[in-house]
């Protein structure tokens, strides 16, 4: 586990690692003084459970290992392995599923993932604006705005509130039986996307509400004082402290956010899940779920450790100063 | 909007006020924390608030930036009226440069974006020219070498007296300077008292507020002393420090010698 060996570089900060097991204060094994409570030579913030080096290292290992033997041991020894093995990780049926075959009546999971990624991204996008705008209505002062901030409270706490599900099934169900031009024949997708943003940006403007309550009002007295606008004050001073403040958090919801698009196939759209199940009613076979589980890893695992990197990115950019 | 046709008394000479005070009241909830001040600044002129913590004197600057609204009384900058209606507070504010006791540099900015955010987003400036004159102001307070560090690595002296040069480099025609010494450790303290000497000494005009009470003494031109709200007694150092006219000025000289500072 403990990969930062005393006296060796951080691998991203590049920067003298902390003594293993050593306290903060004390001169570390690169020689750098680092003030007590500084948790800034390893670059992610502060490393619980440390301790013993080199021989914890092997035992960490050998313990994984065992474990995970153990546990392969359970899965290939169960009484009915060979069934789920043969009903959830065929080879040939989950390659046949993932490329599709129309003349058999199934779709490609592999092609069907696109329309999660597109679905992600639109929603992504407008949660971001209009999660926005509601926290910035919930945190105006203005007795003007009290109309807008009671509304806007109510629709957060009525999305956060109601399942995801149901809201898709109001939307994609809803709208296309009112029977209006336009609002009305729109495809599937673009009924999800809206489910999905309706009831994500509830979640995100509370997300951004924190953030903007993590800047502490004398930096609004600072930027006005300076004759800065109050828009102007939102944008270069307030905002990017708030966003910076709440990447983690937010990337941990757009994370979410990503996997809740295979929630959209209950409305019949062939997204990854929806053409996994159809598969598996054509051959009685659920390999086809394990591809799309593989696909929608694929997608998560990159956002998550991007977001690992921006904050250490943050972190590295502050440090440059004390070397210079 | 041009600033001069707002404040056209701005580019009149040197014997003009800068600030008048007439009737100030300012209350938070059920405390009045500003009894009816009145107070005057003229060009050039330094004048040091004293008084104890709670005294009013942060509020009075505040309020001098429009920072607080007032409840009653009137704030004029070059005569003309800054706290009545039609005001455009972001124009007055820079004319009237403030510099608070904890800083407030923006952490998420370089030293140097601290200094030209306000020239290039409130005033237009050029971004090349904003830095030229952000390098040369750091450079005449020492500052040269820090223009790309984040605030989180310099010292507290260090924060402050950028935070100063933020605040000149809008080319403001009063400083007001809210304890600015207050947050630092003592050995950090003469560097900033150094800077604002300097700033006296170029004339810039300055209302002060302070608990260096030599400091004072040196550099104002005028000593006014609060006391729950109410400025007590104003006169020049001198007469202030050692013969003190009002019963209260008295009796605050006397805790602070008692504790020696002064």
């Amino acid at each position: 586990m403990d990969d930062n060996q005393p006296g060796q570089a951080d691998p991203v900060t590049g920067l003298p690692g902390p003594g293993s097991g050593r306290i903060a204060g004390d001169r570390t094994a690169g020689g750098a003084w680092m003030p007590p409570g500084s948790f800034a030579s390893s670059g992610r913030g502060p490393k619980l459970f440390t301790g013993g080096g080199r021989r914890a290292t092997a035992v960490s290992t050998i313990s994984t290992l065992l474990v995970l033997a153990a546990l392969a041991a359970i899965f290939l020894l169960a009484p009915g392995s060979k069934q789920v093995r043969h009903t959830f990780f065929d080879p040939q049926d989950m390659w046949q599923s993932f490329i599709g075959n129309p003349r058999k009546g199934y779709y490609s999971v592999g092609a069907a993932i696109w329309l999660n990624i597109r679905m992600f991204l639109a929603a992504e996008i407008l949660i971001l604006i209009l999660a926005l705008l509601l926290a910035l209505v919930r945190q105006s002062a203005s007795p003007a705005l009290f109309p807008l901030r009671v509304l806007a409270m109510i629709y957060v706490d009525f999305f956060r509130g109601v399942p995801l599900l149901l809201v898709i099934y109001a939307v994609g169900f809803g709208l296309p039986a009112l029977r209006l031009t336009f609002v009305s024949t729109q495809p599937l997708a673009v009924y999800g996307v809206v489910a999905l943003v309706l009831s994500y940006s509830a979640y995100v403007s509370e997300v951004y509400r924190a953030g903007l309550n993590s800047v502490h009002q004398s930096q609004v007295s600072a930027a006005r004082s300076l004759g800065l606008s109050q828009l102007t004050a939102l944008c270069y001073v307030i905002l990017p402290q708030a966003v910076r403040n709440i990447v983690p958090p937010l990337l941990n919801d757009f994370i979410s956010l990503q996997k809740d698009t295979a929630l959209v196939g209950v409305l019949g759209a062939i997204e990854a899940n929806q053409a996994a199940q159809i598969y598996a009613s054509t051959t009685f076979n659920y390999s086809s779920f394990t591809v799309a589980a593989i696909l929608f890893l694929i997608l998560t695992i990159p956002l998550a450790r991007f977001t690992d990197r921006l904050i250490a990115r943050d972190r590295r950019r502050r440090l440059a100063g004390a070397t210079r | 909007m041009s600033d001069s046709a707002q404040f056209p008394a701005a580019r009149q000479g040197p014997a003009g006020q800068v600030i008048a005070i007439e009737g100030l009241h300012k209350s938070f909830g059920p405390d009045e924390v500003l009894k009816g001040i009145n107070l005057t600044v003229a060009a050039h002129e330094v004048i040091c608030l004293i008084g104890a913590s709670g005294s009013g004197k942060s509020t009075l600057l505040r309020c001098t930036n429009l920072l607080e609204p007032i409840d009653a009384g009137r704030i004029s900058l070059f005569g003309q009226e800054i706290t009545g209606g039609g005001i455009d507070q972001n124009v007055v504010r820079r004319h009237v440069g403030i510099v608070f006791q904890s800083f407030n540099l923006f952490p998420h900015m370089t030293v140097l974006r601290n200094v030209t955010l306000a020239p290039i987003k409130a005033l237009g400036t050029p971004k090349a020219e904003a830095e030229a004159e952000a390098r040369a102001l750091l450079g005449r307070f020492g500052l040269a070498e820090k223009e790309s560090d984040y605030p989180d690595r310099l010292s507290g002296g260090q924060q402050q007296r950028v935070a100063i040069v933020r605040a000149l480099a809008m080319h403001p025609q009063i400083m007001l300077l809210d304890e600015v010494t207050s947050a630092l450790d003592p050995e950090l303290v003469a560097e900033v008292l150094e800077v604002i000497s300097e700033l006296a000494r170029g004339g810039m005009t300055m209302l002060i507020a302070t608990h260096e009470m030599g400091f004072a003494r040196d550099i104002a031109s005028r000593v006014c002393f609060l006391e729950d709200g109410i400025l007590v007694e104003d006169a020049p150092p001198a007469e202030l420090f050692s013969s003190p006219r009002d019963e209260r000025t008295k009796r605050f000289l006397r805790r602070i010698i008692a504790a020696g500072r002064l």
